[in-house]
C-alpha cells in the first residue's frame, strides 16, 4: 500500500520538495505519493477522516486535526519534525526611537500582526500579550489566509507599518526579525525587541491510524535516516530548510493549544469557529 | 572558547565571525558568545537552527556571554564527499570528467550533486591538445582592434568595375567567415569545460572570425555601394561543414581544408590587393587564420596518435562531402571572375591575362597547400594529392 501524504501548496517549490522525497522514498523501498491542497483546512479534514494517510502539518494545522481526529476516536502521531521546527520564538518589536520599554507600555497602542491564521505573527503573541494583560487593538495584515502564516507577506506588511510608523508595534517570528533586517524591510539598528515567546514547536509530518504500525515505523525509520551527506537529499533538506529530522513530540505546543482556545479560533472538537477567517 | 562580537549584529554579517569561530571545533564542542547586540540572543539562535547547531542561553553570571553554541556537523556534511575537479594546470587534467563537475574550475573541490552538464564532447582522447594552452595564449596576445589596426582612411578610389569586384569578393568572404564564427562557437558549446583551454581557444577563435566578419564586410561598404551576391553552391557548401557534428571532423573541415585553403586566398588578395584597404584586412585576418589551421593540424595529430581509423575516417569525411557536393555548382561564378578583376586591377585584355593566370596559380597553391597539411596528418603523398582534389570547390 502507498503511503498517500497531503501538504499544502503555499509556494511553488512545494512540487520539487515534496516530488524529490516522493523519489527518494520510493528508491528507498517506502511506496509514497502527495497529494497538494491550496489550504490547511481541508488537509486537516482529511486527515482526520482517513483521506490521506499522513500530512505535512502546520503546527495550527497539527491542532485542529488532532482534535478532529480526537473528537471521532482516533489517533494522530507527530512521527517526525524538522530541527528546524523546534524551540522557536515570536518577538514583539517597536521602533528603536519610540518610548516604549516594556510590553506593558503597549497597553491601548495599536499592534501589528500577521494573518488571522499565522501563529507565529498572530495567535502566539497576541496570547502572550493577553497572558500579561496587555489590551491591544489589533491591526492584522490577512495576507495568504489559509496558509498558516507559511506565506510570510503578512508579517513583513506588519513590520513594514512599523518602520512606516502607523503602529507601535509588531510581531513577528524570530527568524523573520533577522531576515527582515538583512533584506532591509527592517533597517538595521531601526528597532527593539520588547517581548518574546517562550519556545514553541512549528511543523510535524503527522500521521494516522490509516497504515499499519509497521508502515508508519518504516517511515520514521527511513526520514530519521535521511543524511546531509547525501548529495540527493542534501539539496531537499536545503530547500525546505532542514539539516536533519528529529522525532515527533507535542511538548512545543501548549502555546498554542492555548493560543486557539483563547480566541477561540477552533473549538475542542476541531470545528473552524473563528469568525472571521475564509480559508 | 568564546567569541566577543562587539556591537555588530546579524543583520550586519556577525554570523561570518561565529562561523569562522566554530570552524576549528569538533561537531559537539561549545562556543561563548558575547557581544552587544540587543538582538544578538535571538538571531543567535535563528542562525544557528538554520545551519544545524544548537544553543543555549547563558545564565546571568557566565561573564558577558549571552549564549552558547554547541557546534553541529551539517557544514562538514556538506563536503563529506566532495572531490578535487583535477588539477588547475593542464597537468591535471583527467581522461573523463563526470558530467555533474558542470562549470566547476578545474581544481575547485566540487560538492557532490547538481545537474549534469550537457557536454557530450567530455573525454581528454577527443578534445585535448597539448598545443592548446599555448596557441590560446598565442592567440589572446594576438587580439587587435578593428577600428584601428586598419588605417580606414586610407585612399580607396577604384573604377566601378573594380570596386564591385572587390566588394564581390568581401560578400564571400563574409558569408565563408559567419561559417567560420558558427562551427567553432557550435563545438565549444558541446565541450565539457573541464577542457577549458580547448573552450579558450575556440572561443578567441570564434571572437578572430568575428572580426573578420566586421572588417570585411566596412571594406565592401566602404565606397559606399551594396553588397555582392551569394550563390546556393556556396550556402550548399558551407552547409555541410555546419551539419558535421563530428569534433575531429569537423576540425578537419574547416580548420584543415577549409581555412588552411583561405589562408592562400588572403594571401593572394594582400598581393593583388588594388587599395591599402583590401590589403590590410586580408593581411590582419591571415594572422588569426594561421593559428586555427595550427590547432586543427595539432589537434589532429593528436588524435591520429591515439587513433589508428583516424585516417580512415578523414578520407570517409571528404569524399562523403564531395559526394553531397557533386551535384552542386560550385565556386560561385561572380567570385571567380571577380578574383580575376581583382588581380587584373585594371581593365585591359593584358590586365586580364594576368589576373586569370594569377588566379588559376591561386588554385594550384591552395592544392599544394592541401596535400602538404595531408601529408602532415599521416597521409601518403599520392593519397594526399587525391583527396586534396575532391575539396569542394568553393575554398572554404
Ligand atoms: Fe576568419
Ligand atoms: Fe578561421
Amino acid at each position: 500500500m502507498t503511503l498517500l501524504m497531503g501538504a499544502v501548496a503555499y509556494d511553488p517549490k512545494v512540487v520539487t520538495i515534496w516530488g524529490g522525497f516522493r523519489s527518494w522514498l520510493n528508491d528507498n523501498g517506502l511506496p509514497f505519493d502527495f497529494v497538494l491542497y491550496s489550504q490547511y483546512e481541508r488537509q486537516a479534514e482529511d486527515l482526520a477522516q482517513g483521506r490521506i494517510d499522513a500530512a505535512w502539518n502546520s503546527p495550527l494545522s497539527w491542532i485542529r486535526s488532532r482534535r478532529l481526529a480526537q473528537a471521532s476516536g482516533r489517533t494522530l502521531t507527530p512521527l517526525v519534525m524538522r530541527d528546524t521546527d523546534r524551540d522557536l520564538r515570536s518577538l514583539i518589536v517597536v521602533r528603536a526611537d519610540s518610548p516604549f520599554k516594556d510590553v506593558a507600555d503597549l497597553k491601548g497602542e495599536t499592534v501589528a500582526v500577521g494573518a488571522v491564521d499565522s501563529p507565529q505573527a498572530t495567535l502566539l503573541p497576541l496570547s502572550y500579550l493577553a497572558s500579561r494583560n496587555v489590551q491591544v487593538d489589533v491591526r492584522r495584515f490577512d495576507v495568504g489566509v489559509g496558509l498558516h502564516g507559511d506565506h510570510i507577506g503578512g508579517e513583513r506588511d506588519a513590520a513594514r507599518a512599523l518602520v512606516s510608523g502607523t503602529v507601535a508595534a509588531a510581531c513577528m517570528i524570530d527568524s523573520n526579525h533577522l531576515l527582515f533586517g538583512k533584506e532591509g524591510t527592517l533597517p538595521a539598528g531601526s528597532t527593539r525587541v520588547i517581548g518574546q515567546t517562550e519556545p514553541f514547536d512549528h511543523c510535524n509530518m503527522t500521521v494516522g491510524e490509516t497504515v499499519s504500525d509497521q508502515t508508519r515505523a518504516d517511515f520514521a525509520e527511513l526520514l530519521l535516516s535521511m543524511s546531509y551527506t547525501d548529495p540527493k537529499v542534501r539539496p531537499l533538506f536545503d530547500l525546505e530548510g532542514l539539516t536533519r529530522w528529529e522525532p515527533g513530540r507535542v511538548s512545543g505546543y501548549p502555546p498554542l493549544e492555548r493560543a486557539v482556545d483563547e480566541t477561540g479560533f477552533y473549538d475542542a472538537a476541531g470545528a473552524v469557529t473563528a469568525a472571521d477567517y475564509r480559508p | 572558547m568564546m567569541l566577543d562580537l562587539g556591537d555588530l549584529g546579524f543583520e550586519q554579517g556577525a554570523h561570518i565571525l561565529l562561523q569562522r569561530a566554530l570552524g576549528p571545533l569538533r561537531p559537539g564542542e561549545e562556543l561563548g558568545v558575547a557581544g552587544l547586540d540587543p538582538a544578538l540572543v535571538m538571531h543567535v539562535e535563528v542562525w544557528c537552527r538554520a545551519k544545524g547547531h544548537l544553543t543555549r542561553r547563558a545564565d546571568d553570571n557566565d561573564d558577558g556571554i549571552r549564549v552558547w553554541v554547541t557546534r553541529g556537523r551539517a557544514d562538514l556534511d556538506r563536503w563529506v564527499h566532495a572531490e578535487r575537479a583535477g588539477g588547475p594546470s593542464p597537468h591535471g587534467i583527467v581522461n573523463e570528467p563526470p558530467a555533474h563537475w558542470g562549470l566547476a574550475a578545474r581544481g575547485a573541490l566540487v560538492e557532490p550533486g547538481g545537474p549534469p552538464i550537457a557536454a557530450d564532447l567530455a573525454s581528454r582522447e577527443l578534445v585535448w591538445a597539448d598545443l592548446a594552452p599555448s596557441l590560446y595564449a598565442n592567440a589572446a596576445a594576438s587580439q587587435w582592434d578593428p577600428a584601428t589596426a586598419i588605417a580606414w582612411d586610407a585612399p580607396v578610389d577604384l573604377v566601378p568595375e573594380i570596386e564591385r569586384a572587390v566588394v564581390q569578393v568581401m560578400t564571400f568572404l563574409v558569408e565563408n567567415e559567419q561559417a567560420a564564427l558558427v562551427v567553432p562557437a557550435r563545438l565549444l558549446a558541446r565541450i565539457h569545460p573541464h577542457f577549458r583551454e580547448v573552450l579558450q581557444l575556440l572561443a578567441v577563435q570564434a571572437a578572430d572570425e568575428a572580426r573578420h566578419v566586421e572588417v570585411f564586410t566596412r571594406r565592401a561598404l566602404l565606397t559606399g555601394g551594396e553588397m555582392g551576391t551569394s550563390s546556393v553552391s556556396g550556402r550548399e557548401s558551407l552547409a555541410t561543414l555546419l551539419r558535421e557534428p563530428d569534433f575531429s571532423m569537423a576540425s578537419f573541415l574547416l580548420s584543415v581544408l577549409g581555412e588552411g585553403s583561405f589562408l592562400n586566398l588572403l594571401t593572394f588578395i594582400d598581393r593583388n590587393a588594388p587599395d591599402p584597404v583590401t590589403r590590410q584586412v586580408a593581411r590582419m585576418a591571415r594572422q588569426d587564420e594561421a593559428r586555427h589551421v595550427a590547432f586543427g593540424v595539432a589537434h589532429l595529430q593528436h588524435q591520429g596518435t591515439l587513433d589508428r581509423t583516424l585516417l580512415g575516417r578523414l578520407r570517409g569525411a571528404i569524399e562523403q562531402r564531395h559526394e553531397t557536393l557533386i551535384s552542386s555548382a560550385g565556386l560561385n561564378q561572380d567570385v571567380f571572375d571577380s578574383l580575376v578583376v581583382l588581380a587584373a586591377g585594371e581593365w585591359s585584355p593584358a590586365g586580364i591575362r594576368r589576373g586569370y593566370a594569377a588566379v588559376q596559380q591561386l588554385q594550384a597553391e591552395m592544392d599544394e597547400g592541401r596535400q602538404h597539411r595531408l601529408v602532415r596528418l599521416g597521409f601518403p603523398h599520392d593519397e594526399a594529392a587525391e583527396l586534396s582534389a575532391l575539396h569542394t570547390r568553393n575554398f572554404m
